[in-house]
């Protein structure tokens, strides 16, 4: 177990005086970049970027990466008080964790959300320690057919789950295929669906449709039913924190399912967006409580949580390991290396021991002190839910404006945020699903990259992605996926026809 | 390369020393914006934060410095934005030659007639790099492996400088090679690395770590004479043992990505003379010279006239490949 001697060596330099305190302080940093929409750790990391260039590189990854953790829980913070996710990989958390919230349980939907992203965490880095070479082995072996068929099956667990119907969901897939086709595109060069705006060119920011879509999209339909205009009685309840995080282990199955879908998700370089989503559907499909998904349930925060902080966490492996970054911060971090003059790629391992392992073990250490630091504060983030509507309204309104003014100083952000708003509201009303749409937005064009690049190598022929194993399973499972609803309701037709009215109810209990 | 760049220096120092009592006459007042034209991480990011770093350490300006990345659109969205902030003297682009190359054959709402030139600061070199396993040992081999079976050229977007070269080795080496294009040249790395493409051009910087780790090995570069020495690579290579591609019969001379440095357009010329002495200052710092080395890029210093005649140059041979591509747009 070399791997373990190293590690324990890493423990000698992450666990001391300065660097814990770094930990802090980049935790607590994280968690207000994390908290405040529009920010999100890649701007913060790039902040901070600067006053790290006089320092150690192993002391400056581990401010760094102390500031990702901080930021990816505070993330959720947002998602699950005022359903405004704050980075991609948290939409999921969204769809359960909000409804909760808002049931006056928010202080069980935060600790329950950190407690698994914990667990999802520890996982992820015991993979590192103990998997390292053999990681790094399986992401090489992705090409674009194989991220294709890993976008696919994204995809296909999420479409296929039911819910809304399919043909709704559908439509929301290629609204949000056609908006992420904004822009210049990767593989012709040309751009496309700028409709003569010139500052479309660089496309639509995640944050300002998702900003849109759920925070005002939200408010609006809130405003119309005025159920929300009461203020959510909620007592700052110490006990209830550990009652949550003690509740955990019954859910053993999605904890573990979850955080295996994280890793999977973060290695085969799908990141950390594409797990949540992943995770979410699957649970939806597999718990017993799969039907009331949507309104609350605690496997529904789990699920994308686990998976998701699961899939940050291996993501940095590849980083590491073959210079790939799989999501924006780890990109940043890696132009902090370059910097600091490491170069990251296999020799990082063989080179740059202390630094490596120094920086996996902080990654223990630096998760116990955030989820340490974040379970404190979940009083007072749930106490916020106690300001009554008509005064967090404003505020959410003020928060996206100034969110989506900040992604990139643009006014015609803040107009299309706006206008997300209402596209959000209008799928509300009409029982339009909004995830596949998020889902389309955020991986949409990779997906769509990944695809012609595969037909350029292929000279246009499919039978590319049944070229080897690895690729041919992938796709037979996201096949699997999209019809086995159908399947299931073709042999349900075929024992007894199913009863009208219990349609529509099921169908309007899952607006997410 | 060596000595073109110090005579370039030394002619540029010489019109800067006429310069400098004008810029003297112009102060920022308020704080300064540099624009990457690149995502965080990037070699354009890179470049802007090590500038801008250099300036805080130095203090050679009493005004702060925000970074701020606009790489939307291939770097189109940082350069329109300098389009619109004209007259602005606070906002400074850094870029690289797409600021002339995109407008050529995308259609993107600027051009670099736009901006006003600064410098071009820094050149990054091209290597041809195949799998660490391949059996062609110099660019002859591959060129004639090429020949009779169709290759996969990875690289980094569409229409932008990996292509073209890749359109150049196509030319001079008579071979036909398919094309396909990542986000970014880091992407192209991995990918050679899993064997799924047969080469790359990337940048020095790109695959360093690659080939340190034995995943992939530099055919042979883009450059009229081998790169400068620097410390070894792997156990036995360093960048000057990689030939020339002349030297190796595939006759592309020089193919160079300058990282350029603009401001908006209709500034005054007293306002672009502190620019231009500002990154002057910057280079002759000792954190200038560590960047340029971890890099693997070349050091060099073109403006005013120079940086005219450089960027003429590039777009009259760009304008011919893009021609007989048919990527011009009308």
């Amino acid at each position: 177990m070399d791997n373990l001697q190293e590690l324990l060596h890493g423990f000698t330099i992450a666990v001391t005086v300065p660097h814990l305190v770094l930990m802090v302080i980049g935790v607590l940093l994280g968690i207000l970049v994390g908290v405040l929409p529009g920010l999100g750790a890649p701007n913060g990391v790039s902040l901070l970027l600067p006053l790290t260039f006089g320092m150690q590189p192993v002391s400056a990854i581990i401010l760094l990466s102390s500031m990702y953790w901080g930021a990816l829980f505070g993330g959720s913070v947002t998602s699950i008080l005022f359903n405004i996710p704050g980075e991609p990989s948290s939409v999921a958390t969204t769809f359960d964790g909000y409804p909760m919230a808002r049931d006056g349980r928010p202080t069980t939907a935060l600790a329950t959300a950190f407690g698994s992203a914990a667990f999802g965490a520890l996982v992820g880095v015991i993979l590192i320690t103990f998997l390292a070479s053999w990681v790094a082995q399986v992401a090489l072996a992705f090409g674009p057919p194989e991220y294709f068929a890993v976008y696919f099956l994204a995809f296909a667990s999420f479409v296929g789950m039911g819910g809304a119907a399919p043909i709704k969901t559908v439509v929301a897939l290629a609204i949000g295929f056609a908006i992420a086709a904004i822009g210049i595109d990767t593989v012709s060069g040309s751009v496309r669906l700028t409709m003569g705006v010139d500052e479309l060119v660089k496309g639509v920011s995640f944050v300002v449709a998702v900003m849109g879509l759920f925070g005002i999209g939200e408010l609006l339909v809130a405003v119309e039913e005025e159920v929300h205009a009461r203020a959510v009685s909620s007592k700052i309840d110490w006990g209830e924190v550990f009652r949550a995080v003690a509740r955990l282990p019954r859910h053993g199955v999605a904890l573990l399912r979850s955080a295996a879908i994280g890793c999977w998700m973060g290695i085969t370089p799908g990141g950390p967006t594409a797990a949540s989503f992943m995770s979410y559907g699957i649970a939806r499909r597999f718990s017993r409580r799969g039907r009331h998904f949507g309104t609350g349930e605690v496997e529904g925060i789990i699920s994308p949580e686990t998976a998701d902080h699961a899939a940050g966490t291996s993501a940095l492996l590849p980083m590491l390991s073959l210079g790939i970054p799989g999501s924006a911060t780890a990109a940043v971090m890696m132009g902090g290396l370059m910097i600091w003059g490491l170069n990251p790629g296999p020799m990082l391992f063989v080179d740059q021991k202390d630094f490596v392992w120094g920086l996996i073990a902080s990654m223990y250490v630096g998760n116990i002190v955030a989820v340490a630091l974040v379970l404190l504060t979940v009083p007072v983030f749930a106490a916020l839910m106690r300001i009554p509507f008509v005064i967090i309204a404003p505020l959410i309104v003020i928060i996206c404006v100034v969110g989506a003014y900040s992604v990139s100083n643009s006014y015609l952000d803040v107009v299309m945020m706006l206008g997300f708003g209402i596209v959000g509201y209008l799928f509300k009303k009409l029982f339009y699903p909004l995830a596949p749409l998020v889902l389309a937005i955020v991986i949409g064009d990779k997906a769509e990259d990944a695809f012609r690049q595969s037909m350029l190598m292929s000279k246009g022929s499919l039978g590319i992605f049944f070229a080897n194993r690895l690729v041919t399973c992938l796709v037979v499972a996201g096949i699997a996926l999209l019809l086995l609803p159908l399947v299931l309701q073709l042999t349900r037709i075929w024992r007894k026809p199913t009863s009208p009215a219990h349609e529509t109810t099921s169908q309007e209990k899952v607006i997410i | 390369m060596r000595s073109t760049s110090a005579l370039l220096l030394s002619a540029a120092a010489v019109v800067l020393a006429g310069t400098m009592p004008a810029s003297a006459a112009w102060q920022p007042q308020k704080p300064i914006e540099f624009v990457a034209t690149a995502g965080p991480g990037g070699g354009t990011d890179n470049l802007a934060r090590a500038v801008q770093n250099i300036i805080t350490k130095y203090k050679l300006t009493e005004q702060p410095i925000v970074v701020v990345n606009k790489g939307g659109g291939s770097g189109a969205e940082g350069y329109v934005y300098g389009k619109v902030s004209a007259g602005d003297p606070y906002k400074v682009i850094f870029g690289t030659s797409n600021a002339w190359q995109q407008p050529l054959v995308s259609k993107v709402a600027f051009n670099y007639t736009d901006l006003t030139p600064i410098a071009a600061m820094a050149q990054d070199e091209f290597l041809l790099w195949v799998k660490q396993d391949a059996p062609y040992k110099t660019a002859g081999d591959y060129l004639k492996a090429a020949a009779s079976s169709e290759f996969k050229m990875g690289g980094a977007q569409s229409k932008d400088t990996d292509e073209v070269l890749t359109r150049m080795i196509e030319k001079t080496g008579h071979v036909k090679l398919t094309y396909i294009p990542f986000k970014s040249g880091a992407e192209a790395a991995v990918q050679l690395a899993g064997g799924h493409i047969d080469s790359h051009v990337n940048n020095p910087s790109e695959s360093l770590g690659q080939w340190r780790g034995g995943t992939q090995r530099p055919l042979c570069a883009f450059s009229p004479k081998r790169l400068p020495q620097g410390p070894k690579i792997t156990a036995t290579e360093g960048w000057s043992d990689v030939p020339t591609c002349v030297e190796q019969g595939l006759d592309i001379k020089q193919y160079e990505q300058p990282r350029t440095v603009w401001l908006p357009g209709k500034v005054t010329p007293d306002q672009a003379a502190f620019y231009v002495d500002l990154m002057k200052k910057v280079q002759a710092t000792p954190e200038w010279k560590d960047y340029i080395e971890k890099t693997s890029q070349v050091d060099t210093f073109l403006t005013g006239g120079d940086f005219d005649k450089f960027i003429k140059e590039d777009l009259e041979h760009l304008k011919q490949v893009a021609s007989e591509q048919g990527w011009l747009i009308k």
